[in-house]
């Protein structure tokens, strides 16, 4: 439905309810053009993602984070561990365009090597619940019956639990040894149903298409199709989900190092650590909580602007409501 | 109707069985011995300490402990903390409040994404239009406790119009702050839920035979539109409510509001393990009643959905 007839004063002509034949030749509607590349879903989404300036803008700062996180020596010089208290709290100066913490740390530098710890975090959790819930959903959607009942149910448990504070009983547990896996773990555990109820559904639509039964009467097995025509046909929204899911596992990581169960403030540097840190502070030098905010917040924004653009493009519906 | 709601408690009997194994689990495989923490920096009288252990049934192996948990909980009694209260007057005590937090947080939710939405969605591709989505991804990536802060500084400290903290008085005019900070937590979905089902409704049939009865705007977009786009948007506030009231440790914390999220991580972090589990327990089921009438409440607005099996 066009979206030009909503007005009050909007008009409608048409005169001709079918195409004259000099508009739409017979056989150029029939005709199986054979030297045109046989597009599908993944060519036409990527020739929708490369006219969007939302795509180049977050792929650009993804990028660009990605870089910080792994070369964090292109940025800065300055060790984010040497801290001198004469400094603490000063303003920015020469080397420290950001200022300076309570304890005297370079906010600028402190900010740039928590980059590899916020973005590890969030790449395990997703590397976690994607493959744990393409796991559940696809063998859920497809098989059906009992094993959807089971693997459904088993999903609602792990949803149904609120899961900053699952992930802050983890944590506990975990008191002593806390690093990046275990992080990870705590948040990812009660994270996965989300992507396998996405991917189930969308399963659960694709296997009655007709192709599905084509490769039946081929006599592939049941297995086969599932990952040679299902899975791939059914994965565009998992992909989305798992893009916007990388923003909000930051944001957990982040929560939870706020919360002071995260990672040891003394062996991890973390953007939730030093927010944490900061907030005593806020309402005399409110800089120190600022900034690591903004940095956490401008990556969980790319990712998310990424997801959009990703959703946008892989599902034409969502494209009509634009 | 009556047949789909019992179907729907009964499915959610092995659920409840299943969160609480897992938080009683987790709970009892928190390291140290919760009871210490009662003595103090003294060392504990050895008999004092076997007398509470066998009081809290904490000499009992795993599997005892959460059965004799399990019966108290069916009969309605949550246990009794280790500081010595009822874990049920707890509940008492904060629930309240958290309620009071989430219906004055949903209420601006739902001020904010109606007439927000609205406007985006009659004007699609506008100025206004444009501007909502840029305000609700950015409010989307903004993490929680940043909304706080910037919420705390801005209209507290700077400002002056709240107070900071909430603390023991949860007057109206003290949780206002922190409501509005929870509800744009949650706003942008519902704002961009609002938006899609209003452009929805208005390229439907009916609106345009509205129109050509010769009805003005003015009666067809709050009667005819914005009324038939209120379901998914209705059910998303349903959504939310049932996640802020399970949800707001973060917010309940900065703002030292003594509601149920924050008596949930204090208790978390000193080991309190019946208030924890307690708290968990009631959360897990809120939840899923929460669920239950949100797809009543479904069927309600729309006479089109039945719920015949």
């Amino acid at each position: 439905m066009s979206s030009d007839m909503t007005g009050a004063g909007a008009t409608r002509s048409a005169s001709h309810f079918v195409a004259s034949v000099e508009d739409a030749p017979i056989d150029s509607v029939d005709a199986v053009k054979l030297d045109e590349k046989p597009s599908n879903l993944w060519i036409d989404a990527w020739r929708d993602l490369r006219t969007r300036p939302m795509f180049w803008i977050s792929l650009g700062l993804i990028l660009l984070i990605l870089t910080v996180a792994l070369l964090p020596t292109l940025f800065t010089q300055t060790d984010p561990r040497a801290c001198d208290l004469a400094n603490s709290l000063a303003g920015p100066g020469p080397g420290a365009p950001l200022g300076y913490t309570k304890q005297g740390c370079d906010i600028y530098s402190r900010i740039i090597d928590g980059t590899s710890t916020s973005l590890s975090v969030g790449l395990i959790v997703i590397l976690l619940t994607t493959v744990t819930g393409v796991l559940f959903g696809a063998l859920a959607g497809f098989f059906g019956g009992f094993v959807d009942t089971v693997f459904m149910r088993l999903g609602d448990i792990f949803f149904s639990i609120p899961y900053i504070l699952a992930a802050v009983v983890i944590m506990s547990v975990f008191s002593e040894n806390r690093n990046i896996v275990v992080i990870a773990l705590a948040i990812g555990v009660f994270a996965w149903p989300t992507t396998a109820r996405v991917l189930r559904s969308e399963v659960l639509r694709v296997k009655n298409a007709d192709y599905i039964m084509a490769a039946e009467a081929t006599g592939l097995s049941k297995m086969g199709i599932l990952l040679k025509h299902v899975l791939p046909n059914s994965i565009a929204p998992v992909i989305v989900v798992t893009t916007l899911s990388l923003g909000a596992a930051i944001t957990a990581e982040a929560t939870l190092s706020f919360l002071g169960v995260g990672l040891p403030p003394q062996d991890y540097m973390s953007w939730g650590n030093e927010i944490s840190a900061a907030q005593r502070d806020l309402r005399t030098d409110p800089q120190t909580l600022i900034y690591p905010s903004i940095a956490l917040t401008l990556t969980v924004l790319s990712f998310i602007l990424l997801g959009e653009a990703l959703r946008d493009a892989l599902d034409p519906k969502a494209r009509a409501l634009r | 109707m009556l047949y789909y709601i019992g179907r729907r408690l009964l499915q959610a009997i092995p659920v409840l069985l299943g969160t609480t194994f897992i938080i009683y689990f987790m709970v009892f495989a928190m390291p140290g011995d919760p009871l210490l923490g009662l003595f103090g920096d003294k060392a504990p009288n050895p008999a004092l300490l076997a007398r509470l252990q066998e009081q809290y049934a904490l000499d009992q192996p795993f599997f005892v402990q959460y059965l004799n948990y399990l019966g108290n909980l069916v009969q309605g009694n949550f246990g009794i903390s280790f500081s010595g209260q009822p874990v049920n007057d707890i509940l008492a005590r904060t629930f309240p409040v958290t309620l009071k937090l989430a219906v004055i947080a949903i209420f601006i939710e739902m001020v904010l994404a109606l007439t927000i939405g609205l406007i985006s969605g009659l004007r699609k591709g506008g100025i206004f239009d444009a501007t909502a989505l840029v305000v609700s991804l950015l409010l989307i990536s903004v993490p929680i406790f940043v909304l706080c802060f910037v919420g705390q500084f801005f209209f507290a400290v700077q400002l002056g119009w709240f107070s900071p903290t909430v603390g023991s008085d949860t007057s109206f005019g003290k949780l206002l702050l922190p409501a509005i900070v929870l509800s744009l937590f949650v706003v942008a979905t519902a704002i961009r839920l609002t938006r899609a089902s209003v452009i929805e409704t208005a390229n439907a049939d009916f609106v345009r035979t509205a129109y050509s009865k010769g009805l003005s705007r003015r009666r067809v977009v709050p009667v005819h539109i914005l009324r038939n786009s209120l379901i998914p948007v209705t059910t998303q506030l349903g959504a939310d409510f049932g996640l802020l009231i399970v949800g707001a440790t973060v917010t309940e914390g900065i703002f030292n509001v003594p509601g149920v999220g924050n008596t949930l991580y204090q208790a978390v972090i000193r080991g309190e393990r019946p208030t924890v589990v307690s708290f968990v327990t009631v959360m897990v089921l809120l939840y899923l009643v929460v669920n239950i009438l949100i797809d009543l409440l479904y069927a309600v607005l729309d006479p089109r959905i039945r719920y015949v099996k």
